[in-house]
């Protein structure tokens, strides 16, 4: 590894992993963004804890539970650059259906827990405290930029990726996509 | 024969029009046309919203605004009729930005979530969003919970989906002639509803002729079991008004 290589990292939140799976779909050109930055966390690599001066950090998902606004919170301490990676971290998506309901933690938690099993239904005390809304990412901690897309395709993440690493600001107009 | 295309195309020699600039080039229109149209015969393209060709302007989204020279004030483009020596703006910085505004807020208002919305790729709110290189939303979301109604033999509507932009009101009173459709209360508690606030099955005045899905630029009214892409049909409205003023 070298040390003039840009540190790269990737979270997961409260989504599908369908972003990353896109992110993966960056197939042969992921040989390319090898050669230029490194990638120091992702939940496709084995290393537990958020490492400290990352240069850029893609997050996948929603805020939905309290453990992940310290987690956002930490993270954006030790990354220069955070991206938004997809709609359930640009504006809640899927995530955030629960927040047209009132007392939707409870209800995810029920549905998830209590109505699909037969004896003993429970839900358990060991999650994290789920927030009353699923937010977007930009309402917890401030965000350099955002790729929407549900997921968002592997030709918009490499651009994006590419033009951040290089310095430049990307430009969006014309190349997102909501949904 | 002449008279008409003097009408028409040579528009500058009726003495009725009224002369005035759009992004700096000189057109003459007729006398209350609207600054939108005026622009479109001129090849001027206005993002547009609530507006459809064929019923009444409304001027609700305020999508289409423009600047006017001599004031800061900016007007709707859909409502504002031409006047002579006007100079208009289509597009500028101020007005890109006053554009995304407007459209954060509608997306804001309420639970617009494209990946699980019938309209996905076929909705004017989330193609102009993108042409606008909206790519979050600045303001904290609304999170309101609006009534789902699918009474109708065939027709549905949701409400978390809807801006309000009464274009199937407007299309089921002025070409329908039903007037099923309306709004009810103001504000946060504003609502598209069925007769006196009924269920749409119950709704007697209904005929059941799809031109309010049709016309819904976004995902709220829409035809059960049917692609979105066959459903919606923006000259509906203009290509009927048309026939019916022939046929008069």
């Amino acid at each position: 590894m070298s040390s003039e290589k840009a540190r790269l990292a990737t979270m997961w939140f409260y989504g599908c992993s369908g972003c990353h799976m896109s992110f993966l779909d960056l197939d042969e050109r992921l040989v390319d963004l090898a050669k230029v930055a490194t990638l120091v966390h992702s939940p496709i690599v084995d290393i537990k804890h958020f490492p400290p001066d990352v240069a850029l950090t893609l997050i996948e998902g929603a805020v939905a539970n309290v453990e992940q606004v310290e987690t956002l919170r930490e993270v954006r301490k030790r990354t220069k650059l955070l991206v938004s990676l997809g709609d359930c971290a640009v504006t809640g998506n899927v995530t955030a259906l629960r927040n047209a309901w009132e007392h939707g933690d409870r209800a995810v938690l029920e549905r998830a827990y209590a109505d699909p099993s037969n004896l003993n239904a429970q839900i358990p005390n060991l999650v994290p405290k789920l927030l009353d809304y699923a937010r977007p990412l930009h309402e917890i901690v401030k965000i350099d930029h955002y790729i929407p897309g549900c997921p968002p395709n592997a030709d918009q993440i490499y651009y994006v990726v590419g033009e951040l690493l290089a310095g430049r600001q990307p430009v969006m107009e014309g190349r997102s996509k909501y949904g | 024969m002449l008279h008409v295309t003097l009408q028409q195309g040579g528009a500058s020699i009726n003495p009725n029009n009224v002369r005035l600039r759009i992004n700096g080039s000189e057109v003459a229109v007729p006398e209350g046309t609207t600054i939108l149209k005026a622009a479109a015969l001129n090849g001027v393209e206005i993002p547009t919203l609530c507006e459809i060709e064929g019923l009444t302007p409304y001027g609700g989204c305020r999508l289409c605004i423009v600047e006017v020279s001599g004031t800061s004030k900016l007007f709707p483009a859909c409502t504002t009729p031409a006047a002579q020596g006007m100079e208009v703006t289509t597009q500028s910085p101020k007005l890109y930005e006053y554009r995304k505004m407007v459209l954060q807020t509608l997306l804001a208002e309420r639970t617009h979530i494209c990946a699980v919305c019938v309209a996905n790729e076929h909705c004017e709110l989330q193609a102009n969003a993108n042409n606008h290189g909206v790519d979050h939303v600045m303001y904290e979301r609304n999170w309101s919970c609006e009534s789902i109604d699918s009474s109708h033999e065939f027709l549905v509507i949701d409400r978390n989906r809807c801006i309000l932009c009464t274009r199937c009101i407007r299309v089921c009173d002025q070409i329908e002639g039903a007037h099923t459709l309306d709004l009810k209360f103001r504000s946060k508690s504003t609502n598209v509803i069925m007769d006196q606030d009924q269920n749409w099955g119950q709704a007697m005045s209904c005929t059941s002729c799809r031109k309010c899905a049709k016309v819904c630029p976004v995902g709220a009214i829409y035809i059960e079991n049917e692609n979105i892409e066959f459903t919606k049909d923006r000259d509906i409205a203009a290509f009927l008004s048309k026939r019916r003023r022939r046929s008069r």
